[in-house]
């Protein structure tokens, strides 16, 4: 069977589906969560047992004419992140999305699901595409998926966050475009294989890169282009939150890696990729402390978002270039995707953790969480969990992934990454225990819960903080699916 | 099967820890049924190991997690050491912890981070590499920041605050160390003589005041002690456990395997950083006692004594010499049995009589006889009045300075007994020689022969402490004795007796 | 002499260029979501002119499907932003980001 197709038909189908279902479009969760789960497992097994890229090229037609789904290792485990992560995400929003419900607007239960596939579907596109102008299109189905979302519920504030955020998306996507255009004028293909083979270090391609760099940059919400995310992330709805910060905003990084390393390999040059880690850096410290001075908990967990995106930037430099494989080049690779993967779980766990607290508390001013520790421990459980991976602290993946590129850093003589990583990581601790500091305070004036929360829904972010945590304890083996159909030269850093 | 064990001891508080968090909080019985059991067969497991490593067994147990990060277990006799010391007062402590917290909020969370203290400590205790030590290390961190804020009143939080900055921040500094040093030679086993042949000077003292600095401030280190006072608002078990097993003994462990497998003994003394550690130690043990005197909340004034002497153990590391090492590890389960006794009946004290200050002592000695006699057998063993364990290790260090040459330690040691014979004895003149104030008991209502002695559970713990500290230096002699396991230690792994 | 293709081109470029100047400095949210499609229109022209050069005469096939695929995508983007638009003015009578020239971003302290 060909699982890269489904993979990407599978949640469109569901959210064609879903629309006409209107309020009952909550049921076809129970097939679609499922299925498309299985689906991206299969992908997973597929790629493994195959141990190269599985190329799949629709209706037969094979590029440069016809357009080409590709699956490598990097690409299969992310479709399975996210397919974690949104099955995780669609189990908590059962309950949340699912009409009659007194308080909420109908209109969000019914828009919710056709949402969530269609984002799904579009994130699905978006690592599987083999071109770059199936990509523009799998990012913009992602903009026009994701930004609804974030002004779901319909209150007045979320408007503005979500139209900030719709035109930096626009903003973004149209430089990249334009950088298609150029790069199609220059070589006449958009294959990302073929590409790589023939584009050259030239004006031509610079601009392109350099324009393209930019516009994915602005749909990452890399500092200093980050001020769609707070506010679009915060006053969303728990469950977009958490696939809006977890797995969204990891699509444009996806991209420009892919574009980075295997598209324009050529163009390349080490000092944009410093520029980026620089940003990347500049991220980490001021995400990490405007996260500290926040008073709601959802904005300084969605500053904490700005802020680990940071990390992932640093992997530019740290690879030593995408064109000569370096004895270390492997560390940063299997560093950057894990933190990636990793932060993907934590930071869901800690947005449906946010989502559970706001619900039953009634506000979510950190100031105002007393004793929380006590009317949600599993909750509150769940953020610590989540916390640890974004401190970056064992046992955890973020503390894996921060292993990787420190010790890359080090070895690859450039120290001074290091440094951010690590004042970063006790920024994290920081802006962690301000909220779980005084959840775990005493009965001196506890907080009133509004209405309980069922352990069902507290068990979900605890699962996927679960997971976050376990990353750090799996032995090799993700990192062996990491390499498949990556050049093998690279892969001797492994040893 | 015997590859296994180091596993195996892991498991035993690991379940322990993971079920309870699921445990509901009326589950008194169970909990504390399943607490027992894990204490019980660590305990088990820990004397099967003792022997089988005395006779000279080697257990290993690797797990890969990435390229150049495998996590290692491994039991030699110095990792005995210290597991032994933690499962004996492991056990105690749950005895402890479970009759003093009674029937209070939040025992499934508190029990839970306990069990999960102990599986951290162990495993630093296990640990056969730098980077496998640091994992546990940071888990303990973590784990024991729940059981400081336990009470969650403001100073709780304030403490827990404190204790986080310090410990974070001193995590930090030792990953870089580690990290720095492997980036050079490669991923970093503890064996005996050190890996760090061939490595630039320079870059060794730099690394070496990164790991010790990161690890100082877990063995509070002066100026790096500030929590651990602080962090003496915790209940009772958890100081018990902070100051005896758990956090303070983790960093002076590492700074143990720091000096002796990391670097070895030769190249920390060939590089000379061996006296100004030992500079800092003997500072710290001076000022230490020097705070401790002036303190008169007993639970500080025994804080301000942890520091001064958790500091013995990095002395003896320093001076290098057979006995001086031999005291300094003798010294870290010593200091361990005297200490948490110390704590145990200051807990019960708070506990039973509201006593917690230094003025209120007055007649206790009458009011709880058995606790103020384990009380006070510990005080006189840190003093270092003979024959109780603490006398042991004072003696091994002087010895051991003269062998290394430095007198002025003698003056240092001396100077210390002197004063933490200044800040106990009153302790115990004020307890067993002064009335107790106001007639709270006078003479007649003595009638009992225990007066007014707190529950078994907070007793007994304090009474086998004392008991043990006081064998461990009448029965020094024996092969399974602290000093008689820390000379094998020294004797056998590194070859210097 | 200036072919067909490089004037569109030379057009395209000054569109993106006055769209991009009108997104950035523009503050109501209308003109920008107008600015936006004026860059849009620029791209298309010059994935017009793209064609042109490739297959002179016949035109190169792929950057009109190119074109196609972003109208549609422009589209929709552009419909969607004016029905947020409308629901922000609906909802505050506002018709630009904020009050005051971000940052600080608005959402910050009243949101619930």
């Amino acid at each position: 069977m060909p699982w890269v197709v489904m993979a990407v038909a599978l949640p469109f189908a569901g959210m064609l589906l879903a629309l006409p279902l209107g309020r009952h479009a909550h049921r076809l969760a129970w097939a679609v969560l499922p299925s498309g789960l299985a689906v991206s497992v299969l992908l997973v097994v597929q790629v493994w047992r195959g141990g190269e890229t599985v190329a799949y090229a629709i209706g037969g037609f094979a590029p440069p004419l016809g357009i080409a789904l590709r699956a490598d290792g990097l690409s299969a485990l992310l479709v399975l992140t996210t397919a974690l992560v949104v099955c995780a995400t669609g189990l908590f929003a059962l309950a949340e999305f699912r009409p009659p419900s007194a308080e909420r607007e109908a209109r969000a239960s019914v828009l919710f699901w056709p949402l969530l596939f269609a984002l799904w579907g579009a994130l699905n596109a978006a690592f599987l595409g083999g071109d770059l102008f199936n990509l523009y299109v799998a990012l913009e189905l992602l903009t026009l998926a994701a930004v609804p979302l974030v002004s779901l519920e319909g209150k007045p504030e979320t408007f503005a966050a979500a139209l900030r955020y719709l035109l930096f998306a626009l903003l973004g996507s149209v430089l990249y475009l334009v950088g298609v255009a150029l790069l199609y004028g220059a070589y006449g293909t958009l294959d990302i294989a073929l590409l790589a083979g023939a584009a050259r270090s030239e004006p031509a391609a610079w601009a392109a890169g350099a324009l393209m760099t930019a516009g994915l940059l602005a749909k990452t919400a890399l500092f200093p282009l980050h001020l769609w995310l707070p506010p679009a992330h915060a006053g969303a709805p728990a469950a977009a939150s958490a696939v809006l910060s977890g797995l969204v905003v990891k699509a444009s990084f996806y991209l420009l890696v892919r574009l980075w390393f295997d598209a324009l390999p050529a163009v390349a040059h080490p000092e944009a990729a410093t520029l980026l880690a620089a940003l990347g850096t500049a991220a980490i410290l001021f995400g990490s402390v405007l996260a500290l001075r926040q008073e709601r908990l959802k904005l300084a967990v969605a500053y904490s978002t700005m802020a680990q995106l940071g990390y992932l930037f640093l992997m530019f430099p740290l690879t030593g270039g995408p064109t000569e494989a370096q004895p270390w080049s492997a560390g940063a690779w299997n560093g950057g995707i894990l933190h990636a993967i990793s932060h993907a779980f934590a930071k869901s766990a800690m947005f449906l953790a946010a989502g559970l607290i706001l619900e039953a508390v009634g506000h979510d001013r950190i100031a105002g969480l007393g004793g929380i520790g006590r009317a949600l421990p599993m909750t509150v459980f769940a953020f610590g969990l989540a916390g640890l991976s974004l401190m970056g602290l064992p046992p955890s993946g973020g503390f894996i992934a921060k292993w990787l590129l420190v010790t890359t850093a080090l070895a690859s003589g450039q120290w001074w990454w290091a440094v951010p990583m690590l004042a970063g990581g006790l920024l994290a601790a920081g802006y962690v225990f301000r909220v779980l500091n005084p959840a775990l305070a005493g009965a001196d004036e506890p907080v009133a819960l509004r209405r309980p929360v069922p352990r069902r829904r507290q068990a979900i972010p605890l699962v996927l903080a679960l997971l976050s945590v376990l990353l750090g304890l799996l032995p090799l083996g993700p990192y062996r699916l990491l390499w498949v159909g990556r050049p093998t030269a690279a892969e001797e850093g492994l040893g | 099967m015997t590859a296994l064990l180091p596993l195996l001891i892991l498991l035993t508080s690991l379940v322990p820890a993971v079920v309870i968090f699921f445990l509901p909080e009326r589950a008194w019985r169970m909990r504390s049924a399943i607490n027992l059991a894990g204490a019980g067969a660590k305990l088990g497991l820990v004397m099967y190991m003792l022997d089988r490593v005395a006779a000279g067994a080697l257990y290993e147990f690797g797990f890969p997690l990435v390229a150049g990060l495998d996590l290692l277990l491994r039991v030699d006799a110095l990792a005995l050491l210290f597991v032994t010391l933690s499962a004996f007062l492991w056990l105690l402590t749950t005895i402890f912890a479970i009759a003093y917290l009674g029937h209070g909020p939040n025992q499934s969370r508190f029990f839970g981070f306990f069990s999960l203290c102990v599986f951290a400590t162990t495993g630093i205790a296990l640990s056969g590499s730098l980077i496998t030590f640091f994992v546990f290390y940071e888990l303990l961190t973590l784990s024991t920041w729940p059981l400081v804020v336990h009470r969650g009143d403001a100073p709780s939080l304030a403490a827990g605050r404190l204790y986080l900055a310090y410990t974070l921040g001193g995590s930090a500094a030792l990953l870089l160390g580690i990290l720095w040093l492997e980036g050079l030679v490669g991923p970093i086993e503890f064996t005996v003589h050190g890996s760090l042949a061939g490595v630039d000077p320079g870059t060794l003292r730099v690394c070496f005041l990164l790991l010790v600095g990161g690890l100082g401030v877990k063995a509070a280190l002066v100026p790096l002690h500030a929590w651990l006072p602080t962090a003496m608002v915790a209940p009772a078990p958890v100081s018990a456990l902070l100051h005896a097993v758990a956090v303070v003994k983790a960093g002076a462990f590492g700074i143990l395997r720091v000096v002796f497998d990391v670097y070895g003994i030769g190249l920390v003394q060939g590089l000379g950083l061996g006296l100004p550690l030992a500079v800092a130690a003997s500072a710290t043990i001076l000022y230490g006692s020097l705070r401790a005197l002036a303190q008169s909340d007993i639970k500080r004034r025994l804080a301000f004594s942890t520091v001064s002497q958790v500091s013995y153990i990095a002395l003896g590391a320093a001076l290098a010499g057979p006995a001086a090492v031999v005291g300094g590890l003798v010294h870290l389960v010593h200091q361990g049995l005297m200490k948490i006794t110390l704590f145990f009946c200051a807990g019960a004290l708070a506990e039973t009589l509201h006593i917690h200050r230094v003025e209120e002592l007055d007649g206790a000695g009458r009011r709880m006889p058995l606790t103020m006699l384990a009380f006070s057998v510990a005080a006189l063993g840190m003093i270092g009045v003979p024959p109780v364990a603490g006398f042991i290790s004072k003696w091994y260090l002087g010895t051991g300075a003269l062998q290394a040459g430095q007198v002025w330690v003698i003056f240092v040691l001396a100077g210390s007994s002197l004063l933490n014979a200044a800040y106990f004895l009153p302790l115990l003149y004020r307890a067993w020689f002064l009335p107790a104030a106001g007639g709270a008991a006078g003479p007649d209502r003595a009638a009992a022969p225990l007066g007014e002695e707190a529950e078994w559970g907070l007793v007994l713990p304090p009474l086998v402490t004392a008991a043990a500290a006081l064998g461990a230096g009448l029965f020094a002699a024996v092969a399974f004795s602290p000093l008689g396991w820390a000379r094998l230690i020294v004797a056998r792994d590194y070859g210097l007796w | 002499m200036t072919d067909a293709a490089t004037l569109y081109g030379l057009c395209g470029a000054a569109l993106v260029g006055i769209g991009l100047y009108g997104l950035i400095v523009q503050a109501p949210l209308l003109r920008k979501i107008l600015a936006f499609n004026l860059i849009g229109s620029g791209v298309f022209l010059l994935l017009g002119a793209i064609a042109e050069r490739a297959a002179p005469g016949r035109g190169d096939p792929v950057p009109h499907a190119l074109i196609i695929t972003g109208i549609v995508v422009a589209l929709s983007a552009t419909a969607l932003a004016v029905a947020l638009l409308l629901r922000l003015a609906g909802a505050t009578g506002r018709s630009t980001l904020s009050p005051e020239p971000p940052p600080p971003a608005p959402g910050e302290r009243n949101g619930g």
